[in-house]
């Protein structure tokens, strides 16, 4: 199964909870640092430390996985990675700019929240490429699940539990990946001048085509088409893109840094970096997203992008009263889908729900699996919803 | 095999459950006469039966939720079942069990292209699925090889895959939302059209959980507009570590076929004598897909004719028509039919990192020799995802224990080589008691957590996935 190189700092670390559990002491997690503005504000006295866990245990490009502690440099994967021409599937998001933060992100980090870039909307998500994980649960107790081959049914499936708990199930310590080769080339269909339900639209029409898009953004009357593969593969799809989109609107293909440069942009939601005011994140259906915008912006200020084909909206507004989200919760109801927090300060934070508060039989069974692996609460208490 | 004993209470109180049953649902839905639940006293694996107590067919979610009501108020077992293709006994009745059937909910309740999913009732089958949206261009992706048949139900339950899963996941991959129906007749919606489900991933851990912790009456599955084309190459070698060697070469060169199948001399020789399809007489053949427009196929068909042209392949064929292809694949498509006509087999399903694939085939040659016993392999090389085909005579006595200890033997092969005991056809009975070869018991009771709190009585779908002994003071204490 996984290997814990990592033995000595996991039997650490699995000491260090039942202590905690024991003494019914609340801990932080931390790995890099630079997304401890993100979910509510954690109640605990003091912060773990995964740096210990650092480190990849295993790497096998020609079975595109990778296992690695926890603890490691998101950097270091991927340049690890890029070293044999390969990437995480997924894109995940650096934090850094938007919330203001300094550091280093881990990989351990990035599993916690499911962090899943543009990428996502093709390539599934953070969650989709986990294919096994260690932790440490709140008693103390070191858990594998999962292993590191791609089809794996042999028991349930905790790996996908606990990608996205927030560290309120267990402390990762090590995780395997599915990889996947990095392309020759990539190019990205850039439509002008497009209101966003036109946007959104030409989004669909572009992710309902043959040709793989993998990703799919609007904002600012912008409108990004992304293909990625072999360099004969993109001189096919790139104006084959452009020509079954014409009835949208004039395509032009830009290729390169320049493409990447883009894509970084809406991956790390670049339009409302270094400004004042609180950001939401929404995931609802595409064509939901321009009308539930729009009636948003009937009632207040509010700035939107879109990713994920249009199933992604980021939302900016203004930091004062509720942030907004009296107005954001009672949309997202009317249409499904749920709305997150992601920036805002302390106080706002503490005052409003940044998750979207679970149905009562959900929340209750989502306690209940709480307590099965936390049962005195020690893990980043305060952060995660219920 | 050791199932638990019957619970005298829900024996003693038959009559009065499937009479509230009746009640419950229309004329005809439940089915309790014993030679009419011998329909349902296995599933595909039908070494082991068992007929249950009754059988409710419900028409809908509401229907469900009034049968797992009365279960739970007299405490009687329930196991759910799909279309019953279950290959590791995962829909294997217990004698004071409901079986609780949905196949009778197989409509389309929503088809939105603009938003790429469709919504179906759980007993609608997997091919179904794709046969509602290909028309418009459209398919869904999973594809295990009893599609026809199988149910989407008993996809989830098992998160199946299947050939194409190498570049299009398996179902944990496709399934974004779920209609759950828990043991104490609650309904859940769990996730939906949108790409993240707020809160803890509970879609996770029921895709996969073999029916466990709830009953899912819909699904929402993501579909995916279909690729141009299509075509396969067919490679044969002179050794099975040469040809593992060429898939993992094909994979670092950046090329990601839609599937990668490997087949042994063995399976190659029955296959070829079953369905013609002029297969090369080798030690090892890979037949390779690729997809796109017909350029792009070339394209990358030429390179991975030149990645193994390094290996010495003893033939290449690249198809050049549909009619070709069709061939290559026909071979590949009949293997089980084929061995079927030489001799009584054994399928196991574990998978291994593709890098252990010259050791494991080799061990599995020497496991072969000394248990007197032929195998031929036949798996999906991209994933290592393995089915070794034991052959042995059903009316030889002793040669099925043979057989099993046998197979027993390579799975726990799997695990040792870093890789797991099921890729794709589950725990279920079959394998539970090895369960404790890949996880120790803390890893086990972990998972026996999740149970707890989805389905604290112990009622669904029992004596599946974990040790029967580990289960048994959590069964009893219910």
């Amino acid at each position: 199964m996984l290997n814990a190189v990592y033995s000595g700092a996991e039997a650490a670390l699995a000491e260090e909870l039942r202590a905690a559990h024991d003494e019914g002491a609340p801990v932080e997690i931390v790995g890099g640092g630079t997304r401890r503005a993100l979910g509510q504000p954690v109640q605990a006295a003091r912060a773990l430390s995964t740096s210990a866990l650092s480190g990849i245990s295993l790497y096998e490009p020609g079975a595109l996985t990778l296992v690695v502690g926890a603890g490691t440099p998101l950097a270091d994967v991927e340049a690890a990675l890029e070293a044999e021409g390969q990437r995480l599937p997924f894109e995940p998001m650096d934090h850094r700019g938007l919330l203001g933060s300094a550091g280093e992100p881990t990989i351990g980090g990035v599993a916690a929240i499911n962090n899943s870039g543009p990428r996502r909307v093709q390539a599934g998500a953070c969650r989709d490429a986990m294919l096994g994980v260690r932790f440490v649960d709140g008693r103390g107790e070191v858990i594998r699940n999962g292993g590191r081959v791609m089809k794996n049914v042999t028991g349930y499936d905790l790996v996908k539990l606990m990608a996205g708990s927030w560290g309120v199930l267990g402390v990762l310590t090590e995780i395997a990946f599915k990889v996947l080769p990095a392309p020759e080339a990539a190019a990205t269909i850039v439509i002008e001048g497009l209101d966003d339900a036109a946007g959104v639209a030409a989004l669909s029409a572009a992710l309902g085509s043959p040709w793989d898009v993998n990703g799919a953004a609007h904002g600012a009357g912008r409108t990004l088409i992304r293909v990625e593969g072999f360099e004969k593969q993109i001189a096919h799809r790139a104006p084959a893109l452009v020509d079954a989109l014409k009835a949208h609107g004039t395509g032009e293909i830009v290729t390169g840094a320049a493409s990447d440069a883009l894509w970084r942009g809406v991956r790390d939601v670049e339009a409302f970096q270094g400004r004042e005011g609180a950001v939401w994140r929404l995931s609802v259906k595409p064509s939901d997203a321009p009308p539930l915008v729009a009636s948003l912006r009937a009632k207040g200020d509010f700035e939107a992008v879109y990713d994920w084909g249009g199933g992604l909206v980021w939302l900016f507004t203004p930091e004062a009263g509720d942030a907004g989200a009296g107005a954001i919760r009672a949309e997202t109801r009317a249409r499904g889908g749920h709305a997150t927090l992601v920036r805002a300060g302390a106080s706002t934070r503490a005052a409003v729900d940044v998750f979207e508060p679970a149905p009562a039989a959900i929340g209750a069974l989502e306690a209940r699996l709480r307590a099965a692996f936390d049962p005195k609460s020690i893990l980043n208490p305060g952060r995660m919803r219920g | 095999m050791e199932m638990p004993e019957p619970n005298p209470h829900v024996m003693a109180n038959r009559d009065e459950i499937i009479a509230r049953l009746e009640t419950a649902l229309p004329d005809g839905a439940v089915i309790s006469a014993l030679e009419a639940v011998r329909v349902y006293e296995c599933d595909a694996l039908s070494a082991y039966r068992c007929p249950p107590l009754a059988v409710a067919l419900p028409g809908s979610t509401e229907e469900v939720a009034a049968v797992l009501k009365i279960c739970h108020e007299f405490g009687a077992p329930v196991v759910p079942r799909g279309s019953g293709t279950s290959l590791a006994g995962g829909a294997l009745p217990t004698a004071d069990c409901v079986i609780l059937g949905v196949a009778k909910m197989n409509r389309v309740l929503e088809t939105d292209y603009d938003n790429r999913f469709i919504r179906v009732e759980t007993g609608r089958t997997n091919l179904s699925v794709t046969g509602a949206v290909e028309a418009d261009g459209f398919f869904y992706a999973p594809d295990p090889s009893s599609q026809l048949a199988c149910a989407i139900a008993g996809n989830i339950a098992m998160n199946s895959g299947g050939a194409h899963c190498l570049k299009y996941g398996v179902t944990t991959n496709n399934l974004m939302g779920v209609k759950l129906v828990t043991m104490a007749g609650e309904v859940l919606e769990i996730g939906g059209p949108w790409l993240d489900a707020g809160g803890l991933d509970l879609l996770g851990v029921v895709c996969g959980s073999e029916g466990q912790l709830g009953v899912v009456t819909e699904a929402t599955l993501r579909i995916l507009a279909k690729p141009e084309g299509a075509r396969p190459i067919l490679m044969g070698f002179d050794e099975s570590e040469v040809a593992g060697a060429c898939v993992s070469d094909i994979i670092r060169a950046g090329v990601l076929p839609v599937a990668i199948e490997f087949m042994d001399r063995p399976c190659i020789r029955a296959c070829e004598a079953f369905a013609h399809a002029g297969y090369p007489d080798v030690e090892a053949l890979l037949i390779v897909e690729v997809e796109g427009s017909e350029d792009e196929i070339d394209d990358q068909l030429a390179k991975i004719k030149e990645i193994a042209a390094r290996h010495s392949p003893r033939e290449m064929r690249e198809s050049r028509s549909a009619e070709e292809s069709a061939l290559i694949w026909k071979g590949r498509k009949a293997a089980f039919g084929a061995m079927g006509q030489i001799a009584d087999y054994m399928c196991l399903d574990g998978t291994i990192p593709v890098s252990a694939l010259p050791k494991v085939l080799g061990r599995i040659g020497e496991m072969s020799r000394s248990y007197g016993l032929d195998v031929a392999n036949v798996f999906h090389a991209g994933d290592g995802n393995m089915h070794p085909l034991i052959l042995f005579d059903a009316n030889k006595p002793g040669d099925l224990e043979l057989c099993e200890e046998f197979g027993a033997e390579v799975l726990k092969l799997c695990v040792e080589v870093g890789g797991c005991l099921t890729g794709e056809h589950g725990v279920g009975v079959e394998k539970r008691d090895l369960m404790l070869h890949q996880y120790d018991p803390a890893d086990l009771e972990a998972q026996m957590r999740v149970k707890d709190a989805f389905d604290p009585h112990w009622l669904l779908n029992p004596a599946k996935v974990f040790p029967i002994r580990l289960t048994a003071q959590r069964r009893e204490a219910a």
